[in-house]
């Protein structure tokens, strides 16, 4: 059999080229790190470091040229998709990662089992399921890329196993990572017995057309919309994300708050208007439900904390709802005239609650000692121990609560904004209430930097934390800070991605 | 009744008995044996069905290696399921009704969709037809780009198990003849001079252990 009697168009290798260097980088730290110094140096860590930092700058730079024309393409027969929004996504994810990469060397030396290269390694293959899920062109390749995303940040999770707490944790994302799976599976066997097809395009097709057999499609909507909710941590879905928040390592809680959540409104993005747009009725009220949950879920919950990694868990149910809250309402009455308004919305919230949520975590993390594992006295009276990090710390807590004028402001306002459009004022009446009773929890944090005294808790007089981290943290924040400001760019940015992007 | 058509249900009562016995039976290594006939009643359904390839690779890969590897790891580890089952007695009523309202909602839907189409024959293959490269080749072509990230995964699963169970290289327990004859017997033993008659000596023996 030769290759013309098969039929065998030759993909476009270039528009995948950064998942394909992201691969062979992870080979290549897996193999240096044989060779390297000695195994859990410091020298290795570095090493390994260095390596992942020039993987993802890579990837960056192969996602910039590889498709630059603006229009949407595809390859791997229709399994790949290259367009603005898989491009801009992609681009968050990585940038995601370095930062969260650049936060946890202030805490990994310190820590044997988290600081080797499988660290470095298992992170960007979760970086490579999430690019994958990203640029997905059929439902094989959203849940392979799901799939890829998920196990290594399982192991991640479960690294320090000699932390009961971090083992307990790994366990449960496992099982009810896996139950989320399944639903995913179940959830695309359905649509693919309504459609015949796997592929996004055909089954859009399918479906609109007369002949498409919506019940049963409908019926595989219900299992997947809930497999996204698992995956993304919304009520009533949301039970492992507190202990999965806490129970982690900082570092690793610092990556699964972060770059996941835009992959995963990837994956909502590429499948529901992208794929199962003929049955956005049904999607948009059960994410209708379960965003409405989540931020009541979330911010009540999040009162009662006294971690702060626990707080910030609940905090980022609440977040997530708000991410779908903005898909729920892109199709009204049949027409799509808010669709662009809503989820460039949704997309400018997430960029946004990842950015606050790496900062808040980094910080965090540069906390002395095991002040970093989350209990809220070790942020007692940081502004007088270390200003800088306090007003980083406190402008990223405002931000999250939506005071006027930072990002997570603007970010509340633009969903609340196409909510109101979508002409559901009564929805955007209760997530404003509920942002409100939000405000409390992260105004405690506050007053712990400014208004309590370390004294009691016998903190540390001064933070030791190399300088170009806390200045990181400081950038980090003056960017929520600015966006706020001046959110236009970032805007169009997400307006243009996903206007000129496949499903539209 | 075609005889066909009494296997594929006899197939398909034997596949659900085995699978509801795997998550019911008390001691693992039945669950496990459970799980065994569940593949091989699955496979004949494919078998049915034409898909010989599938049918022999599920039998191969699930029955052949995966199922021996749960075996394998019940009967190793002494694993005690009863702290699973704290609570099912309790949760059982509720359980019992969601579980069976999602049944009926799922079976009404699914019936009424699917019990007005009439059967369609499956296309017959011809007898040169091979199941195996018609597989490959789609495997190899349409499917090439999910065929290599399952690779990955598979490659994430090594990395993650070695990440998570190495614990760097234990010493041998073999003894190295040349470091006994090189041992000094001072080294090994220490003779402490030890007066029981003076007061408090008892504390001080329960101290130095």
């Amino acid at each position: 059999m030769t290759l013309a009697e098969i039929r065998f168009v030759l993909p476009d290798f270039r528009l995948a080229g950064a998942e394909i260097f992201l691969l062979f980088m992870i080979c290549v730290i897996l193999i240096v790190e044989l060779f390297v110094a000695k195994k859990g140096s410091e020298t290795a860590r570095k090493t390994a470091h260095a390596l992942a930092q020039l993987a993802l700058a890579g990837s960056a730079a192969l996602i910039c040229t590889a498709n630059a024309s603006g229009v949407a393409l595809r390859t791997f027969s229709n399994t790949f998709v290259s367009d603005p929004i898989a491009d801009v996504l992609k681009l968050a994810i990585i940038l995601a990662v370095s930062l969260s990469f650049l936060y946890s060397s202030a805490k990994l030396p310190g820590r044997a089992a988290l600081a080797k290269a499988e660290f470095y390694a298992l992170t960007l293959v979760a970086t490579l399921g999430m690019m994958v899920i990203v640029s997905a062109g059929s439902f094989m390749t959203l849940y392979l890329g799901v799939e890829l995303l998920s196990l290594p940040v399982y192991a991640l999770v479960a690294l320090d196993r000699d932390s009961a707490s971090a083992t307990e944790a790994g366990m449960k994302y496992f099982v009810l990572g896996a139950l989320a799976s399944g639903l995913l599976l179940y959830g695309i066997s359905m649509i693919y017995g309504a459609t015949g097809s796997l592929d996004a395009v055909t089954v859009a097709g399918r479906l609109f057309s007369p002949r498409g057999n919506r019940i049963v499609a409908a019926f595989g909507v219900v299992f997947l919309v809930a497999g996204i909710a698992f995956k993304l941590g919304a009520a009533p879905f949301h039970m492992w994300v507190p202990d999965v928040y806490q129970g982690a390592p900082t570092p690793v809680t610092l990556l699964v708050a972060s770059a996941p959540k835009i992959a995963l409104f990837g994956f909502a993005v590429r499948a529901l208007p992208g794929a199962l747009a003929a049955l956005s009725q049904d999607w948009q009220a059960m994410l209708l439900v379960i965003s409405a949950t989540s931020i009541a879920v979330g911010n009540v919950a999040a009162i009662a904390q006294t971690n702060v990694k626990r707080m910030l868990a609940y905090s980022s149910i609440a977040h997530t709802g708000f991410v779908l809250l903005g898909l729920s309402v892109g199709v009204v009455d049949g027409s799509a005239a808010n669709m662009i308004n809503a989820y460039s919305a949704s997309l400018f919230y997430v960029l946004v609650y990842a950015l606050s949520s790496l900062g808040a975590f980094g910080i965090l993390l540069l906390l002395p000692g095991s002040e970093g594992e989350g209990d809220i006295s070790a942020l007692a009276g940081l502004g007088a121990r270390n200003p800088l990090l306090a007003a980083a710390l406190a402008t990223l807590m405002f931000s999250m609560a939506g005071i006027p004028f930072l990002a997570g402001f603007f970010a509340k306002f633009s969903v609340l904004v196409a909510v109101v459009a979508a002409g559901s004022v009564w929805l955007a009446v209760f997530a404003v209430f509920f942002s409100l009773v939000g405000v409390f929890y992260y105004l405690r944090v506050v007053r712990y930097l400014y208004f309590d005294s370390a004294a009691p808790f016998g903190h540390a007089a001064n933070i030791e934390a190399p300088a170009f981290l806390k200045a990181l943290a400081a950038a980090n924040a003056l960017a929520v800070a600015l966006l706020g400001v001046f959110p236009n760019a970032l805007m169009a940015v997400c307006v243009y991605a996903l206007s000129r992007s496949i499903f539209m | 009744m075609e005889f066909k058509t009494f296997v594929f249900y006899f197939l398909a009562m034997t596949l659900i008995y085995a699978a509801a016995r795997v998550v019911t039976l008390r001691n693992p290594v039945h669950a496990a044996l459970h799980l065994v006939l569940a593949f091989f009643s699955a496979s004949g359904v494919w078998m049915l069905l034409e898909a010989e390839f599938l049918a022999v690779a599920l039998v191969f890969v699930y029955v052949g290696s995966v199922a021996v590897l749960f075996l394998f790891v019940v009967m190793m580890f002494d694993v005690g399921a009863d702290h699973l089952r704290e609570g099912f007695r309790k949760n059982l009523p509720v359980a019992a009704l969601v579980a069976s309202l999602m049944l009926i909602e799922m079976g009404c839907t699914l019936w009424l969709r699917f019990s007005t189409s009439a059967e369609r024959a499956l296309p017959h293959a011809g007898a040169g037809y091979s199941n195996v490269k018609v597989v490959g080749r789609l495997l190899f072509t349409q499917y090439a780009y999910p065929f290599e990230l399952a690779s990955v995964v598979l490659l994430t699963g090594v990395v993650a198990a070695v990440a998570l169970t190495l614990r760097g290289r234990r010493a041998g327990r073999s003894a190295n003849p040349s470091e006994q004859t090189l041992v000094n017997p001072r080294d090994r033993i220490r003779v402490v001079e030890m007066r029981l008659d003076r007061p408090g000596a008892e504390n001080d023996l329960k101290g130095g252990e």
